[in-house]
């Protein structure tokens, strides 16, 4: 909306622009005040007088960190089941939204409405017969019992957002392929994929937000085996709720936040522009 | 998406067909019946296993009696019928807990509605640089994962180490003490971290409303606020409606914030919402088909909710 600037008046502009410098400043002031604690000396921490910098700047909680047994161990497992539920949920998600928007069959209807409706199913509450599932497949504390619930509960929100995209490739590009002669494999893989790239790699920042952040799965299903543990519960080892070492918590925070800020900015323009699609469409 | 292009099966491309000729050829019959379920499959089989499955299963635990000595199978599971049902709504607790639930979303809820679409007004109004300020302040708190954003919040809330305190002048005022006042904490975290897609998705709306629209209405003299309501909010009204059952959705199934912040639910259970109070009855309890009974109905409120943005959808015309 780019109303007539000489519309809104100068002091009136200020001032707006003025309290979004502020509210800005307020929203990520969160953010600072973890990567500042990480960085504090133990003593800066604990003090009753917390002053919004730091003069001595070390790194003792970080190696705390690090040093905590298998840290290694829990970020790797992180990644691991991560990047496997983004991949395999953007494969999957992608052949079944080509599926419904490509496509006119009978019960289509039926199953998009399924797919939104999946949206809503409080995944803490299957955590309960889920459990029974992954005991009963022999998979507790194995990182299977993260990667195979995640991808299922990322799926119906990734096959919904991509719809979108996949309806956007004009159907002439399909045509024109077939009448060169490609196999409709071919076209999918060769043609249809790397045109809907940009709107997979919106859709994977949810299930990768949703994968890397969850802890209530990596609390239930990963009961005896701590080496097969992720990240978030190598957090809560520090966060004990009496005698929290938030300088331990704080570091293991900004270690843990690092990879889903760089990931969200490096797809920044495309989120927006997947949600406005997803919106609108 | 408004492409206009009309998608076409694929199976019509082949065979170019005028649209609009009658449909004969078996061949073309039979490929449109089995393709698309080839590309559904992978996608059937995971959500059959591991969704549909697993609330098959939660409805089935809800109706027997199952503790730790039949998980154990120590004791044969018994059927209970609607017993477990019984049982939760004779339980005071269980209202208490569901009253919350439904006052903490609607809270939730209502503030970020207002903060996310006051903020994405204000940010129509300002030059290129604070709103690049604010719009990356918010992407940060929307990255921040729901539980290192938890833990920074009680931090900054801390009784004796925190800034917040400090800066108000409380002393060592505990916030997670109090039921109102660990209730109101969640809710500023969850705010933090909702506001922002609210923000962008309602700014990216409000960039896509013709300006000749919002020219015509200052130059009849009408105010800001009449802009928003008169205009504005009419043509924003089916992105109102995503972001408004979203948040219902989301802010109904808090879970992390509450369970990290006031460690598993507060003093006595005071800040317990339905889900964490499920899972405190299955997991905590190892009542388990109590957790499901509270499990299965959190389901059916929320397919409530679903429904009814369902037929928000059909109404303004949502071709699926």
């Amino acid at each position: 909306m780019n109303l007539p600037r000489a519309r809104v008046r100068r002091p009136w502009r200020l001032a707006a622009e003025a309290s979004a410098l502020v509210i800005a400043a307020v929203v990520a002031f969160p953010l600072y005040w973890m990567v500042l604690g990480a960085f504090k000396p133990a003593g800066e921490i604990e003090s009753t007088e917390p002053r919004p910098w730091t003069l001595s700047p070390t790194l003792d909680s970080f190696r705390r960190v690090f040093g905590q047994q298998e840290f290694g161990r829990y970020f790797l497992n992180s990644v691991v089941v991560a990047v496997a539920v983004v991949i395999a949920s953007a494969l999957i998600a992608f052949l079944a939204a080509t599926a419904v928007t490509r496509f006119r069959f009978r019960m289509r209807t039926t199953l998009l409405i399924m797919f939104l409706v999946a949206q809503m199913v409080p995944v803490e509450a299957l955590t309960i017969p889920l459990f029974f599932v992954m005991r009963d497949l022999g998979q507790l504390n194995t990182l299977w019992s993260l990667i195979l619930p995640h991808i299922a509960f990322s799926l119906p929100f990734a096959i919904w957002m991509l719809r979108g995209f996949v309806k956007a490739v004009p159907t002439a590009l399909e045509e024109a392929a077939c009448i060169d002669g490609a196999s409709r494999a071919r076209f999918l893989w060769q043609i249809l994929f790397p045109l809907v790239l940009p709107g997979l790699v919106a859709t994977s920042v949810f299930s990768f937000i949703s994968t890397w952040n969850d802890f209530l799965f990596a609390k239930s299903f990963i009961i005896s085996d701590i080496s097969q543990s992720t990240l978030p519960m190598a957090l809560l080892v520090f966060y004990k709720p009496d005698e929290p070492d938030w300088g331990g918590v704080m570091a293991a925070s900004t270690v843990m936040t690092i990879p889903v800020l760089v990931f969200f900015v490096l797809v920044q323009r495309r989120l927006v522009s997947g949600l406005g699609g997803a919106v609108k469409d | 998406m408004s492409a206009p292009v009309k998608s076409e099966p694929l199976g019509r491309a082949r065979v170019p067909v005028p649209s609009g000729a009658p449909r004969t050829s078996p061949r073309r019959v039979r490929r449109r019946s089995a393709g698309p379920w080839l590309y559904l499959a992978p996608a059937l089989v995971v959500l059959g296993g591991l969704l549909a499955y697993p609330i098959y299963q939660l409805g089935l635990i809800s109706l027997f009696h199952y503790t730790q000595a039949q998980v154990s199978g120590g004791e044969p599971t018994s059927f209970q019928g609607l017993g477990n049902y019984r049982r939760l709504f004779a339980d005071p607790q269980f209202w208490q807990v569901l009253s919350a639930t439904v006052v903490f979303a609607a809270a939730c809820v209502v503030s970020t509605l207002v903060v996310g679409c006051a903020l994405a007004v204000l940010l129509t109004r300002v030059r290129a640089l604070p709103r690049l300020a604010l719009m990356l302040a918010a992407l940060g708190a929307w990255a921040t994962p729901a539980i290192t954003g938890s833990t920074v919040w009680l931090f900054l809330f801390d009784p004796d180490f925190g800034p917040v305190n400090r800066v108000l002048g409380l002393g060592d005022h505990s916030w997670t003490y109090g039921r109102f006042s660990a209730f109101f904490l969640v809710l500023l975290e969850v705010v933090w971290c909702s506001f922002p897609f609210v923000m962008v998705t309602v700014y990216a709306g409000i960039r896509a409303v013709p300006s000749e629209v919002l020219e015509a209405a200052a130059l009849d003299g009408a105010s800001q606020w009449r802009i928003w309501r008169s205009v504005l909010a009419p043509m924003l009204r089916p992105i109102l409606v995503v972001v408004t059952i979203q948040s219902v959705i989301w802010d109904f199934k808090v879970f992390t914030q509450i369970y990290v912040m006031t460690n598993g639910g507060g003093i006595a259970g005071q800040n317990l919402v339905l889900n964490v109070y499920a899972y405190q009855q299955a997991f905590a309890s190892s009542q388990y088909s109590l957790g499901a009974a509270i499990g299965v109905v959190m389901l059916l409120i929320l397919l409530a909710v679903t429904l009814v943005y369902l037929r928000l959808l059909r109404r303004q015309g949502e071709e699926l």
